[in-house]
């Protein structure tokens, strides 16, 4: 399962460089997108169909939003001559991934091994789940009844940005 | 251990984006590459070898169940990370039609 994971994580890592590179922005939303599609075949790998159902309708919406903003403009990026500016940004960014990538091999270390995780907190959870919610799905349970007042909060922050979405687009800006 | 290396590589591919791209639609791009790599190394944690995904079954329930915790924390990041990248594209649309371009050093330098 390890390797099956790497392999997938590895064609997700040449997706998003290639988002990241291309010249065309239309290409660069759709590698993008290829990047989430990957990731719903992680989920059904790793026992997570609900998350595999949301995160495909997620992307699909995501990919939607951005082609429609894409294409309502100039869809090629401008040509820009690496100046000294980009070279430090350059430099930095490296130099911080080397510095994160350290630290996170130190820190992975007190980790369970990938697949023999040990259920600390989710005991309590699983046991007589059935019985405590009413539901079969466990997630469900989780979500909507163990952690009812987290989704609430949720679904407040998610009108605050419908909110703020229709309002940004609505107002006339000066000239 | 490898698959948690790569998931952190996909990362600091977002992170490199972030840092390096002059373009606002490709900073876009960047930052849902790192949310995504988040979401893997919820569900990677979560992960049990042999486990079934966590629905019961009443019939034979005494099996191993895959962690629920962390795939339920997963569910609630994906609906705000979709939150997120509307208002993000919607300010950036604002832009582009005030100032023509996405390329952040000439907003910089047509404002003054």
């Amino acid at each position: 399962m390890d390797l099956t994971i790497s392999v997938i994580v590895g064609f997700m890592i040449l997706g998003a460089l290639y988002a990241i590179h291309a010249r065309d922005l239309l290409s660069s939303v759709i590698a993008c997108s290829l990047v989430g599609y990957s990731l719903v075949i992680c989920f059904l790998l790793l026992k997570a169909p609900d998350l595999a159902i949301v995160q495909i309708v997620v992307d699909t919406i995501t990919l939607i939003i951005m082609v429609a903003v894409v294409l309502d403009s100039s869809r090629e990026e401008s040509f820009s001559k690496f100046d000294t500016q980009g070279y430090i940004s350059a430099l930095t960014a490296i130099f911080l991934g080397l510095m994160l990538l350290y630290f996170y091999t130190v820190s992975i270390q007190s980790l369970d091994v990938l697949g023999k995780s040990s259920l600390r907190m989710a005991k309590h959870y699983i046991e007589g789940a059935a019985q405590k919610t009413g539901s079969a799905n466990l997630v469900t349970g989780v979500v909507f009844d163990f952690r009812g007042y987290d989704t609430m909060g949720e679904a407040v922050v998610l009108v605050t940005a419908v909110l703020g979405v229709l309002t940004i687009l609505r107002i006339k800006g000066k000239k | 251990m490898i698959a948690y290396i790569m998931c952190f590589i996909l990362f600091l591919v977002g992170l490199y984006g972030v840092i390096t791209r002059r373009n606002l639609v490709k900073i876009a791009v960047s930052l849902s590459i790192m949310e995504i790599s988040t979401f893997l190394f919820f569900a990677l944690v979560g992960y049990i070898d042999g486990g079934v995904a966590p629905i019961v079954d009443p019939a034979n329930p005494a099996k191993i169940y895959v962690d629920p915790l962390p795939q339920a924390l997963v569910l609630t990041a994906i609906v705000i990370g979709l939150a997120t990248t509307a208002m993000l594209m919607a300010v950036i649309i604002r832009l582009y039609r005030k100032y023509g371009t996405f390329d952040i050093r000439e907003i910089k330098n047509l404002r003054g």
